[in-house]
């Protein structure tokens, strides 16, 4: 086990388990209220009190911060959750059945490829208005292709394997087979997936809330303060630099993270990598 | 090779098709009132229905997507509610500009990828692979928007040497590309840093064949068995990143327009959002989705006259 004590796994979890505690102190604790405004303490430097000074509010941006992460860590997993479950369901089925239903789902998988997050979120604000839940569905959408692709492919090398065709000679449908077989069999390149996937949301939400699709004021998202904080770049540079650093530590976590665990489960990746 | 692009471009047309009747049905299909979208529920029912007769809102939906597709054909992609001229005229104004980021992007990315890409796999395992690999990770982890907002700060706000935002217009190309500078190095940083983990892991595979042992071996000067021998067999896997990126790099063009404030189509889209402007959006969505699918069609025939391989197995 220690040969896989990687600099990337130990760097991603200890990234990974810092965002997710601080999200999750956030719901008990955090330094001051972070909506409380003080407008006679607006861009306080940082200091004992607050520890990274105050926004044009003069709310706490420690505080902020935390509840942000909160924000972000809900959206990515409600969205990676949504999606993830869908595709592998999708790429279960396709698998499963083969043929011109494989055809028909992989083709189909294909052009939602063609609908970046973005472009979803543009729609779905046009029609609804914006709102977190823009954020969440857009992210969740562009998630459903990429798990049908990983699932199929790591199903379709299983349902190759002798006790599959045991199962089979046995009388097991094909259901059952992807229920007991295939599924346990395809959870490894599915946790890795959506690992780099919940990297991927993180950048997402941030970019939709920045651009004023996703969280709406006043709930705080690294990527509203951020478009905030843009206005402001000339009298308080600093504002535009703490949630950037966020958004950052959160997602090199998860995507370091999700490399090492590809490298764990796919050890032939490993050593190519290597050589 | 014929019958591959025969078999390539039915599937192309068949993936157009495909697009133009999913953003039909997003934002036509789900539930809501685009006439009560466009003019807000304080509009009285007289002008509602006026609205939903110009619109056609009462034909069945299947005749108004074939109108939609029907007029897109012939380059009509009908009116903006919001400024009163047609989508077309209003999508070639802004496209230049759009267009001029998205490939001012992907030429920067490319040279600086390949150039960092080649250099890390050159030097496998020193100070300079590494110093490659750590700035291709913070690059990916780094927002584009977060990124331009930084290079505003450092370029704009600090050093004074740019503008930081803003577009004057073509009339004068000196003061134009100089406001498009900060908006390309923005695109570049992050789709530069996953270009040059492909490029370098690309060029480490083929470096260990033996065709390269043999060019060192015959004393040619790494230099030219680098650019020579190494990068045109590494080229298949960096095709398909660039083909991808582009595409990753025009609805980047989105966000980079509204961070700089950029005139483009990026910028437009959300004015029509903002002015729910339905006719707008839905036009500029399907025209981004085309450029996506058809960079990747593209991506998929240069391939084939890349590696003949291919060819033969397809």
């Amino acid at each position: 086990m220690s040969r896989h004590l990687t600099p990337n796994l130990v760097l991603g979890a200890v990234l990974v388990a810092f965002v997710v505690g601080v999200a999750a102190l956030s719901l008990v604790w955090t330094p001051h209220d972070h909506a409380a405004m003080n407008i006679r303490a607006r861009f306080a430097p940082a200091s004992d009190i607050h520890w990274l000074g105050t926004d044009q509010l003069g709310r706490d941006v420690v505080s902020q911060l935390m509840v942000a992460a909160r924000n972000s860590m809900t959206v990515a997993l409600i969205a990676v959750l949504m999606g993830g479950s869908i595709g592998v369901a999708f790429g279960l089925l396709a698998s499963a059945l083969g043929g011109w239903v494989e055809d028909l789902i992989m083709r189909v998988a294909d052009i939602g490829f063609a609908f970046p997050a973005l472009l979803f979120a543009i729609m779905l604000s046009a029609v609804f208005g914006p709102s977190l839940w823009v954020a969440v569905f857009a992210i969740a959408f562009i998630n459903i292709p990429v798990f049908a692709r990983v699932t199929r492919g790591a199903a379709n090398v299983i349902w190759t394997r002798d006790y599959v065709a045991a199962a089979r000679a046995a009388g097991q449908g094909r259901f059952a087979i992807s229920r007991d077989h295939i599924l346990p069999n395809v959870a490894a390149p599915v946790i890795v997936q959506a690992t780099i996937e919940f990297a991927i949301a993180i950048l997402a939400e941030a970019a939709l809330s920045y651009l004023g699709l996703g969280a709406q004021p006043p709930s705080p998202s690294w990527g509203r303060m951020l478009s905030e904080a843009q206005t402001l770049m000339f009298m308080a540079p600093q504002l535009a630099i703490y949630p950037g650093l966020c958004i950052m530590a959160a997602v090199l976590g998860f995507s370091l993270l999700g490399d090492a665990l590809r490298d764990i489960t796919d050890p032939r990746l490993t050593r190519s990598r290597q050589a | 090779m014929g019958y591959f692009l025969l078999r390539r471009t039915v599937g192309f047309l068949a993936t157009l098709l495909t697009i133009t009747v999913v953003v039909f049905a997003v934002m036509n299909i789900l539930p809501g009132d685009p006439a009560l979208t466009i003019l807000g529920i304080e509009a009285s029912e007289a002008a509602l229905e006026a609205l939903r007769q110009q619109l056609g809102l009462h034909d069945p939906v299947v005749v108004r997507y074939f109108r939609w597709v029907g007029a897109a054909l012939t380059g009509d992609f009908g009116m903006s509610h919001a400024y009163r001229v047609s989508v077309a005229e209003l999508v070639l104004e802004r496209l230049p500009l759009t267009l001029s980021l998205a490939f001012g992007g992907m030429i920067a990315t490319v040279v600086l990828a390949l150039a960092m890409g080649i250099g890390a796999a050159a030097n496998h395992r020193k100070a300079g692979d590494w110093g490659v690999m750590f700035l291709s990770q913070i690059g990916i982890a780094v927002p584009s928007f977060w990124a331009a907002m930084l290079l505003v700060l450092l370029f704009a706000v600090y050093l004074q040497w740019l503008p930081p935002g803003g577009f004057p217009g073509w009339s004068d190309p000196v003061a134009a590309l100089r406001s498009l500078v900060l908006p390309i190095a923005a695109l570049t940083f992050v789709q530069a840093a996953v270009l040059a983990r492909v490029t370098r892991s690309a060029a480490l595979e083929v470096m260990r064949l033996d065709y390269v042992r043999t060019a060192r071996a015959m004393g040619y000067p790494r230099r030219r068995i680098l650019w020579r021998h190494v990068l045109p067999n590494a080229l298949v896997p960096i095709v398909t990143i660039v083909g991808l990126q582009f595409a990753t790099l025009v609805t980047g063009t989105i966000v980079i327009e509204n961070v700089f404030y950029l005139p483009g189509l990026g910028r437009l889209v959300f004015q029509a959002i903002a002015n729910r402007d339905l006719p707008l959006v839905q036009a500029l969505v399907t025209l981004f989705a085309v450029i996506v699918v058809t960079v990747n069609f593209l991506v998929d025939v240069i391939y084939v006259m890349i590696d003949p391989r291919l060819k033969t197995r397809a």
